[in-house]
């Protein structure tokens, strides 16, 4: 049962027409790892988490989630799977006509009638207080929330169920930094509070370079490497140069050494003192 | 955690004082229901509460021994680091107060429905005179620019409220004929004056049932994917784009669509009185036995020229309220898209009912006038 892999994809090919998506994608998640997914727009980081949830149907290939083949369920097969994960969708995609937490509770009405209206409310009420929402935000509707605080709702809808798996399509765009950096914060902790394994796809250095174990790289129509990312700054590939060595990414890459480096100096200086 | 082991729990008598509550098994979601009732109980005080045959938690799970021990203000021993890092998580809620649910007596919202009511009504009512107001406006400052004129708009609005409304609004008018002849044959075959049901026919199609069905298809059809459209835009920030860009959304959305339908809400109504008249004619050769050239002779005979102006005057009117009625209440989603479906119904109601008032109207008006 505790086998390593969350997620193992293999041979995976996906078109729309004649563009083709993906050419023979295999990729693997560990248990317990935040994975990273970056690529250029268009290189289908949204269509591969869409193709492991079940959201589109490949042309070929094999996707087992928690050692389950998960093509050709049906929507309402493979429910003991789709219990154990929790997806962040990159609008929030929060029901509109219900409040946070009647969204919250969704999934637990939906996969534990039997809960008593008392233990619904308390659970909606830790879950808000977990994914950093202020207790009031509970009664409000989505289109009175802000950009971060749906975000947030939206990572407490997600967290509803208890997942092992949370899948995250780009939670911190649309944020400002220091919102970025305090969902990234937060990501982390909820990881290692929770035990959680997380696939992320993102644009964000900075998230990349604070909570990801390991960042796997989408060009080509297929994994290009997949790594830590100082295994990544070895490999040499136009666009993974570009990415990582461009202007923002050695920003990101000097910002984090900062951070590191803080806590040294900052002991080399009490030592000398 | 596939294999749940179900939630469980025994109370015994402490040596010091007070109840231990041991708990066992799995206390996760998937096993937790049960047991949560049976945990609230326990009848106290309960001093301790035991986690060491606790085999697996999660954040549900630990809420719920959270929650017991803060109730009984219990020590909670023999708990794994796991599900201690989880209760430190999920105790941290306490130092937020829960908020209620705000709470409003049924008399005070019945008020506030009413009073909430009301000035929607009014507000609606200038806001729409307002939009009226912008929309003539636009259509002038058109009139005196033809060249910002949007022609290729119109035109696809001809070819949505006209030329695809044919195949329904032909049935519908073609099946309504069959009716206002077949139910005018029987009453009047009582006086034996059979023959009038062809005056029937004629001048209640070309009067009034033509251009009200048909106003009523096209209110549904187009009055409808008006306010749809255009609440999507206002969604979307579409509408918002256009103005930041200088472009006057009356005259780039309102003033096709309501041309559009001014234009085409004659054209339709004259297609509905004839189909209903063919309707007509043909019931009348099956059950009366009067063959389409005695029909067509006797329907020129009883039908005034006055009549089907009648008709063409109301229709381009009702087509100007449909319109209008879809735009402006596209104008006026904002938020979510459950909007988008209440500003469809309630374009959709407003035309419909506008147009039957001002048909009340019209009929008084048009009798008084010598037309009847």
């Amino acid at each position: 049962m505790d086998q390593p892999n969350i997620i193992s994809v293999t041979g995976l090919c996906n078109s729309f027409g004649d563009q083709v998506i993906h050419q023979d994608l295999n990729i693997e998640v560990r248990r317990g790892e935040i994975l990273g997914v970056v690529g250029g727009s268009g290189t289908g980081k949204s269509v591969l988490m869409r193709s492991i949830i079940g959201l589109q149907e490949p042309i070929a290939g094999q996707i087992r989630v928690f050692n389950q083949g998960m093509i050709g369920k049906e929507e309402d097969e493979a429910t003991d799977v789709r219990r154990r994960w929790g997806a962040l969708f990159q609008g929030g995609a929060l029901f509109s006509t219900l409040t946070v937490a009647e969204n919250i509770q969704v999934p637990l009405r939906e996969f534990y009638p039997d809960f008593s209206k008392d233990l619904l409310d308390e659970i909606a009420r830790y879950k808000i207080f977990l994914s950093g929402l202020p207790p009031e935000a509970a009664h409000k509707y989505p289109s009175e929330l802000s950009g971060g605080m749906r975000k947030r709702a939206s990572l407490a809808r997600a967290l509803a169920m208890d997942p092992e798996l949370l899948f995250l399509d780009e939670p911190t765009s649309g944020l400002d930094p220091i919102g970025a950096a305090n969902f990234d914060n937060l990501t982390r902790d909820l990881k290692e509070t929770l035990g959680l394994t997380v696939f992320l796809i993102t644009h964000d250095l900075d998230t990349l370079y604070a909570i990801c174990d390991r960042v796997a790289v989408l060009a080509d129509q297929k994994v290009i490497a997949i790594g830590a990312i100082e295994e990544l700054l070895a490999i040499d590939h136009p666009w993974i140069n570009a990415y990582f060595s461009g202007p923002r990414g050695r920003a990101a890459r000097r910002g984090h050494s900062d951070q590191n480096g803080k806590v040294r100096a900052e002991m080399q200086q009490r030592g000398r003192s | 955690m596939v294999m749940a082991n179900p939630a469980n729990f025994v109370v015994e008598d402490s040596p010091e004082g007070g109840r231990i509550v041991r708990l066992s098994g799995s206390f996760v979601i998937a096993s937790i229901s049960g047991v949560d009732g049976q945990l609230r109980n326990v009848t106290g005080p309960v001093s301790q509460i035991d986690l060491s045959a606790v085999d697996q938690m999660d954040t549900v799970g630990a809420w719920l021994v959270h929650r017991t021990a803060k109730f009984y203000a219990a020590d909670i021993t023999g708990c794994a680091k796991d599900a201690g890092r989880l209760i430190d998580a999920v105790s941290g809620v306490d130092a937020a107060e829960a908020v209620p649910r705000p709470h409003v007596s049924s008399l005070n919202r019945f008020l506030a429905e009413v009073g909430g009511g009301v000035v929607v009504g009014i507000t609606t009512l200038l806001q729409f005179l307002g939009f009226v107001g912008q929309v003539v406006k636009a259509f002038f400052i058109l009139m005196m620019n033809p060249g910002r004129f949007r022609w290729h708009a119109v035109v696809q609005h001809f070819d949505m409220v006209g030329v695809r409304a044919l195949g329904i609004v032909g049935l519908m008018s073609f099946l309504i004929g069959i009716v206002i002849a077949q139910q005018g044959a029987v009453q009047l075959r009582q006086f034996g004056a059979e023959i009038f049901t062809i005056n029937l026919i004629g001048r209640l199609t070309l009067r009034e049932l033509g251009i009200l069905m048909t106003a009523i298809m096209v209110a549904g059809r187009s009055g409808s994917a008006f306010a749809a459209q255009i609440g999507t835009m206002k969604i979307t920030e579409e509408i918002d784009a256009m103005r930041t860009i200088g472009v006057v959304p009356a005259e780039a959305l309102v003033v096709p669509r309501v041309i559009a339908a001014v234009i085409m809400m004659p054209l339709l109504g004259i297609y509905a009185s004839l189909m209903s008249i063919i309707g007509g004619g043909i019931l009348c050769w099956i059950v009366l036995d009067i063959p389409p050239a005695t029909f067509v002779q006797r329907l020129r005979e009883v039908t005034p020229l006055t009549d089907f102006w009648v008709g063409m005057i109301k229709a381009p009117i009702f087509g100007a309220i449909i319109a209008m009625a879809g735009c402006f209440q596209g104008m006026q989603v904002k938020g979510n898209a459950e909007q988008v479906g209440l500003k469809t119904t309630a374009a959709v109601v407003q035309a419909i009912f506008l147009v039957i008032v001002l048909d009340a109207f019209f009929a008084v008006f048009f009798s008084e006038i010598g037309w009847g």
